[in-house]
């Protein structure tokens, strides 16, 4: 791991015996391969955002491009449906559970990372294992304990309800400890000695050197909760509380099947999930880089 | 944990009980977090699954055994467990040798190999229900462009998610389409790891390309192929959400053909709110998934030496 952070240019060591830097046949065949991947992975984009723009009198024609583009189906999706307000509710769901991930996670991460105590492992191996628990079994349990206590009929209730489970994730803990165990213990004994409170260490020294793996742990967090799909489809039962998945979900079960305003709800759906990745790009993939290596 | 001791005196012992108390102060509010959400209510599964638990009848009886074994006669569950295990050996192998294929190209180029990664990657952050929607119009037996390319290429239209022999190929297509760019990317990760030395000391051997994947590239990414297996493994058995949306009013597909375990347990627990029969559902693929996974992290997982 500390191989990648202190290289970020990856080419030297790279997988390939000998990167060449002159075009010769092998690397243009590899140009050829990678083009012809890329053309086949993002056509479902390219048809979604055209189709988007048919009128719906020439949505079945099969002609790739709109012969008299309209932004029609948009207007509908976000004056006629409740669009902007599932919109809304999950940029709510996923910043809240993003920020409570953060907190903990790294706290718990850097406690088994940077402390030594009895039923650490324990503890450790305990919360690793949960991520073979299937989310099937434990919806069931949720859905009869937040049934019982009437939790989604108020505003707060119901948006607790749809975060609870997501407020910590095993996945984030596991990614923090390998991080703070690479922080050099003597920097935490100096602050230590100089009078810091345990809290403070935490806070003020080690989280700020681990902020790349934050930055990684808080797209992934956020990307995750933003498309979570089966939970927020038990538990919501009001239009209005409806995340963005779901509400685009069943949005096709009510509007009929109407192609354009699908295509153009989809596209929107889309857009700053790819505007929120082209910016940061380079942490997600240094964020799965740091993960990946850990095997 | 106010009044900080001079240094000395936490040496041994005292220092010991310092670090314990700090640490499960700050572990507190998670451990509570992990007991209430995610350990009780695997009991609370196991045990729901010993009662007739539907939540739309007033008395919960106490069936003991009654819905494992319903399980064995269930013709459905049987399809859905064929299906889950199909997914799973189509998807994870082709996710995992379209990545590495993918990753072993980049790495060869050296102009826009950002921006391809880039663009691979895309299909992993789509929201899925709005992915599934385009690959229903692309995979429409008549309005859709894939047939019309295949009359270009004078190949018979398909039925695809229309038809019982292929809803569950294209099915997986959309996951692996949608898996390809974290796969991609993963493998990149674990190339970059290995030594560029080794390449050169094998190529002063005259080892050619083929040796030299075999001998040195493939194990030592065995730990990111381990890692990509059980992971992958793990979220091919629970597949729901792209199953669910590719086909809105036949869910699972024409006969059945592309249910899934997580799918049925849905249908069983939130169509017919039958909790109790759901819950053994789930505790029997909690049992696979364990099972797997411990099966794979014992015989995948090698350590080579170089």
């Amino acid at each position: 791991m500390t191989t990648t952070l202190d290289k970020p240019d990856t080419r030297e060591t790279a997988g390939d015996p000998r990167p060449q830097r002159r075009l010769n046949t092998p690397m243009l065949l590899a140009y050829l391969v990678l083009t012809v991947g890329i053309v086949v992975t993002l056509f479902p984009f390219m048809w979604m955002l055209l189709t988007s723009l048919k009128s719906f009198q020439e949505l079945f024609n099969l002609s790739f491009l709109p012969e008299s583009p309209t932004l029609d189906n948009y207007r509908q999706v976000l004056l006629e449906t409740k669009f902007i307000q599932w919109f809304g509710n999950s940029l709510l769901v996923a910043g809240v559970t993003t920020a409570t991930v953060l907190f903990f996670d790294s706290m718990v991460g850097y406690t088994l990372a940077k402390f030594d105590f009895p039923g650490k492992n324990l503890i450790f191996i305990l919360i690793l294992s949960t991520l073979m628990i299937p989310t099937e079994m434990l919806v069931i349990p949720w859905f009869v304990g937040v049934s019982d206590i009437h939790l989604t009929g108020s505003v707060p209730g119901a948006y607790f309800a749809i975060m609870f489970p997501g407020l910590m994730s095993a996945f984030g803990v596991f990614l923090m400890r390998q991080f703070f165990e690479t922080l050099p213990d003597d920097l935490l004994e100096a602050a230590r000695i100089d009078g810091m409170s345990e809290f403070g260490i935490f806070w003020r020294i080690a989280l700020p050197l681990v902020r790349p793996a934050l930055a990684s742990l808080a797209i992934f967090t956020f990307l995750g909760n933003w498309n979570a799909f089966l939970w927020p489809l038990i538990v919501i039962q009001r239009p209005e509380f409806r995340t963005l998945p779901v509400g685009t979900a069943l949005f096709n079960g009510e509007a009929g099947t109407q192609w354009g305003l699908i295509m153009a709800a989809s596209s929107l759906a889309v857009i700053p999930v790819l505007i929120v990745f082209a910016i940061f790009q380079k942490q997600i993939i240094e964020g799965i880089v740091l993960t990946g290596m850990k095997g | 944990m106010t009044v900080t001791a001079p240094p000395k005196a936490r040496r041994g012992g005292s220092m010991r009980r310092h670090q314990t108390r700090t640490a499960y102060t700050f572990l507190l509010v998670p451990l509570i977090f992990y007991l209430i959400v995610r350990f009780l209510p695997t009991l609370s599964a196991l045990r729901l699954s010993l009662f007739d638990w539907n939540i739309l009848k007033d008395t919960q009886p106490f069936v003991g055994t009654e819905n494992y074994q319903r399980l064995f006669a269930d013709e459905k569950f049987g399809q859905a467990l064929r299906n889950t295990a199909l997914y799973t050996v189509i998807g994870v192998p082709a996710q995992i040798a379209l990545g590495l294929i993918v990753a072993l190209l980049l790495n060869k180029i050296i102009a826009l190999r950002g921006l391809f990664r880039a663009l691979y990657f895309a299909p992993y952050v789509t929201p899925i229900v709005a992915a599934a929607w385009v690959w229903q119009w692309l995979f429409s037996p008549q309005f859709g462009p894939v047939n019309t390319f295949l009359i270009w290429l004078h190949i018979t239209p398909q039925n695809f998610l229309n038809s019982p022999d292929q809803a569950l190929a294209t099915t997986a297509a959309l996951v692996v389409w949608q898996n390809l760019g974290f796969q991609i990317v993963l493998f990149l990760a674990g190339l970059s790891a290995i030594p560029r030395s080794y390449y050169e000391a094998a190529e002063i051997d005259g080892a050619n390309g083929t040796q030299a994947f075999w001998k040195i590239t493939w194990p030592l990414l065995n730990p990111t192929i381990v890692f990509s297996v059980v992971t992958g493994t793990i979220s091919y058995l629970q597949l729901f959400t792209q199953v669910v949306n590719l086909n809105f009013t036949d869910q699972g597909g024409p006969l059945g053909s592309t249910m899934t375990v997580a799918l049925y347990i849905y249908q069983i627990a939130f169509g017919r709110f039958q909790m109790g029969y759901a819950s053994a559902i789930t505790v029997v693929l909690f049992l696979i998934i364990l099972a797997i996974t411990l099966f794979q992290l014992r015989f995948l997982t090698r350590r080579y030496d170089l």
